[in-house]
């Protein structure tokens, strides 16, 4: 190994992404490590659902390598890059509203059990189960396991999501704005979740907005701009101005 | 490197969030009951009024109640499947001219397997084949709305003429009479402790259907496809052929009851299921479906059936107008929905359609 620490358990080497002409991302290098949030900056347009979209398997990038616990990766779709643990936890949720907590972190590979011995049937006792341990480890607490999650609160609904990349133990976690349209309390139970993922060893990179976000719970931040690297700067070395410096460029 | 530990939960000082999902239980317990709960006022409304106007009772008849079992079993099977589709936010407008078509194929299939296998295999032989003749224009509708993206809508009215063009030809432009099977009149019209076949053998597809969409993956998928796709496409579940798989099913569905109608008059007719896709449609959101999806079971499906039985053959018993019936039925759809509306209102949960 070339690294003198432990691995990263993510690393992003040179990766570029064109569509026809366009360079969405270019040449684009960065690391996550093992209880580390990694905050991803820019303006719209930056290339930043670029780079998590070829992070997490939706298409293949142009160029450069993506290695997990330093080997080289390639997916084939998202739910290979989530097979060998990046979980996205996307802006708008990804959740099915009809569907219970449960529900929700099994679909797709639902735990079945017999009925009677013989008849294959959805084990929804073991998927509540589940949720409830799921949700008390994120210390969170919902006592309606057989409610859809359409009855919760944008803050419990972004638990639940982060509960599903939890119980199939991600070690990275993508999140996209996950404090966008919640409100302040919620926003900060959402940030404190995010501490405790960290303190549990798994690597996040956390995309956002909102600057006082970033800085309560990020270790570094990344600028991305017009595709590029602007910058990168551990937060405890930085401030507000010059990260919107290099968000907005040298004007 | 990064050495930071991570604080405690505790400081954030919030306390957890109140759980939203308390207040409204028992109301969205009587919304599910909602069909039957409505299927039980008519059937009190009917007996009281034929009591007053002809001194006779309409509940204490078992004739009355054979005659809606049969009545309802052709548009509860359509409906069954439609409850799948509409449920995964589409809609089958095809399903009655498969039925149809698959009325005439089991009416020819019959016949022919008749002069060389004994009357109950041939029977088999023609319910069979109509059910997997069945199975094609679903499987055109899965890929269309699947593959190429056709909207549902468009594309299973595309296939209601083709359905309807091809069971027209393959009958003929006429019925297909069943002649010389004893057995299929049997099935279509004998009864078994009081209980038609037909009413038995839709009672065991529909339990079998009902375990389907409650119990197993596709039905669970099926729901998460309705309420949100892109959810369920991330969660890696193979969209495009639970698609094909729905509308096979669906049309399947349709096939059964076209084999049933069969053996119901010993004749296929191209038209066998035409009057009855708005009855089926109009069971599946009775029953308490959402056409914009994710919402929906078998159980309220029976019961919308029921309810369109009711109304349209109590009507008749207490002697009014068979025109009345169209009026009733409609009436009765647009008070569901507005039910159904207000309940989401008032069960605070999240409205965004």
């Amino acid at each position: 190994m070339s690294n003198m620490n432990a691995t990263p358990l993510l690393e992003v080497r040179n990766l570029s992404k064109y569509f026809g002409a366009v360079r969405a991302l270019n040449d684009f290098s960065m690391q996550v490590d093992a209880g580390e949030v990694v905050a991803v900056a820019g303006d719209n347009g930056a290339g930043k659902t670029t780079m998590i979209k070829a992070v997490s398997g939706v298409f293949p990038p142009t160029g450069g390598e993506i290695l997990l616990k330093g080997r080289p990766q390639h997916f084939a779709s998202p739910q290979d890059a989530r097979q060998k643990g990046i979980e996205t936890i996307y802006q708008d949720l990804a959740l099915a509203d009809n569907l219970t907590i449960g529900g929700n972190i099994f679909l797709g590979r639902e735990p079945m059990t017999k009925m009677f011995g013989f008849l294959p049937v959805l084990d929804r006792k073991a998927m509540a189960e589940a949720a409830r341990e799921t949700m008390k480890r994120l210390d969170f607490h919902v006592n309606r396991l057989d409610a859809p999650v359409s009855n919760f609160s944008g803050g419990q609904r972004q638990a639940v999501a982060i509960g599903r990349a939890v119980y199939w133990d991600a070690s990275i976690l993508i999140m996209d704005e996950p404090t966008a349209a919640l409100g302040v309390p919620e926003q900060r139970k959402v940030l404190s979740l995010i501490r405790q993922l960290k303190a549990q060893g798994r690597g996040i990179i956390f995309i956002s907005h909102n600057l006082q976000d970033i800085f309560s719970v990020s270790d570094r931040i990344i600028v991305l701009r017009r595709g590029v690297l602007a910058g990168e700067r551990k937060i405890a070395e930085t401030n507000h101005d010059e990260i919107v410096k290099l968000m907005v460029g040298g004007a | 490197m990064t050495n930071t530990t991570a604080a405690p939960p505790e400081d954030t000082g919030v306390a957890p969030p109140a759980d939203h999902a308390d207040a409204p239980g028992w109301i969205s317990r009587i919304a599910e009951g909602r069909a039957w709960l409505f299927l039980i006022v008519l059937v009190l409304v009917f007996e009281i009024w034929s009591r007053l106007s002809f001194g006779a009772t309409f509940v204490g008849s078992t004739y009355n109640w054979q005659s809606i079992a049969i009545f309802t079993t052709a548009p509860l099977l359509l409906a069954v499947g439609e409850t799948f589709v509409i449920i995964s936010s589409g809609i089958d407008l095809s399903v009655g001219f498969t039925m149809g078509l698959a009325a005439v194929v089991a009416a020819h299939v019959t016949n022919i397997t008749g002069q060389t296998l004994p009357a109950p295999l041939a029977v088999l032989a023609g319910v069979l084949a109509a059910v997997i003749v069945a199975g094609i224009p679903g499987f055109v509708n899965g890929l269309l709305i699947s593959r190429l993206r056709v909207p549902p809508f468009i594309g299973t009215l595309g296939m209601y003429g083709v359905a309807r063009g091809a069971a027209y030809l393959l009958a003929g432009g006429t019925t297909v009479p069943v002649s010389g099977n004893s057995f299929i009149s049997t099935l279509g019209n004998g009864t078994i402790g009081g209980v038609p076949w037909l009413v038995i053998i839709t009672i065991v597809f529909v339990i079998v259907m009902h375990y389907v969409l409650s119990q197993t993956r596709f039905g669970q998928h099926n729901y998460a496809i309705g309420a949100n796709e892109q959810a369920a496409r991330r969660a890696g579940i193979d969209i495009r052929r639970h698609v094909v798989w729905l509308y096979i099913l669906s049309s399947m569905c349709a096939g059964l009851g076209g084999a049933l109608y069969t053996a119901r008059y010993t004749a296929g007719a191209a038209q066998a299921g035409e009057p009855l896709l708005l009855d089926c449609i109009a069971a599946v959101v009775i029953g308490g479906a959402s056409l914009f999806g994710g919402s929906g079971s078998i159980l309220g499906t029976v019961a919308g059936a029921l309810v369109i039985a009711v109304i349209q053959y109590g009507l008749v018993f207490v002697d009014v107008q068979p025109f009345w019936q169209f009026v009733a039925v409609g009436v009765v759809i647009i008070i569901s929905v507005l039910i159904d509306q207000l309940q989401r209102r008032f069960s605070g949960a999240r409205q965004d359609e």
